[in-house]
């Protein structure tokens, strides 16, 4: 994450020492994207529950639908890995576990929200399998 | 502050639970932190489902089967519950953010007011599954 801190901050030597600026602006974006698209999210899945496979289907070939939903895909793992990454630092010491837990973290994360976008995409642009 | 004694490079860790004494806003800060470990199972269960929509009608039925459950609706439930809470006690943190709320009877207040959000919009939005015919 790039440095958002301030010429002020740094010239004071106040705040954080290392990421944390970025951690926190980061968290507070993804919050806020996510104020807007979680609703959004209970809306859906209130409106798709108790449809089958079909409905599913032709609601995520919808442009918008697969927009929206990839984006809470992405703004939801990396909000989620913040906080998971905050409950690792605050109940693991330091030491390899601390540092494993960290690297699994961001790969778990990473590896499903890159998975649903393809699968989201797949199905948006057709290639879902019947 | 820092303890001379502790060796250099040994941090301190996160105060134990049983340390503090119970309040709303803790309850308000713990639940917070859970709740979150919840809805990241519940986006764990959102990758699943457009997982199971790729692959299939045979999988897609298995899955929003096993979803539609009693155990499943169960798990769906809470995590709603969880997500709602988050929410509105996220709006909370941002509004601190900003620099408002903090006066402690305005901090108690607006705890009180996420948790019966919660659980008003959470019974509600099932209630409203179950007259619908949904679940």
């Amino acid at each position: 994450m790039s440095d958002y801190s301030t010429p002020l901050r740094r010239a004071r030597g106040l705040g954080s020492a290392k990421t944390g600026v970025g951690h926190f602006i980061g968290q507070r974006v993804s919050a806020v994207a996510l104020l807007l698209l979680a609703p959004w999210a209970l809306w859906s899945g209130y409106r798709l529950a108790g449809h089958g496979y079909e409905t599913a289907n032709a609601w995520l070939g919808r442009p918008t639908h697969a927009a929206l939903l990839i984006l809470l895909v992405l703004a939801g793992f990396y909000h989620g890995q913040l906080g998971v990454r905050v409950i690792i630092e605050d109940y693991i010491g330091p030491g390899l576990t601390r540092t494993a837990l960290l690297i699994l973290n961001i790969f778990v994360a990473a590896a499903v929200a890159t998975l649903a976008v393809v699968c989201i995409l797949g199905v948006a642009l057709g290639s879902g399998t019947v | 502050m820092a303890d001379s004694s502790r060796p250099i490079g040994v941090r301190p860790l996160s105060p134990h639970l049983q340390v503090w004494r119970w309040h709303v806003t803790l309850a308000a800060s713990i639940l917070h932190r859970a709740a979150g470990v919840a809805i990241y199972f519940g986006i764990l269960i959102l990758a699943g489902w457009v997982l199971a929509l790729h692959a299939g009608v045979q999988a897609f039925a298995a899955y929003t089967g096993a979803l539609a459950s009693t155990p499943g609706l169960v798990v769906l439930f809470l995590i709603t519950l969880a997500l709602l809470f988050h929410l509105a006690n996220g709006v909370r943190h941002l509004v601190w953010d900003v620099g408002f709320g903090f006066a402690p009877k305005t901090a108690d207040a607006t705890a009180w007011g996420a948790f019966a959000f919660a659980l008003v919009a959470n019974v509600g939005l099932w209630l409203a599954l179950a007259a619908s015919g949904k679940i």
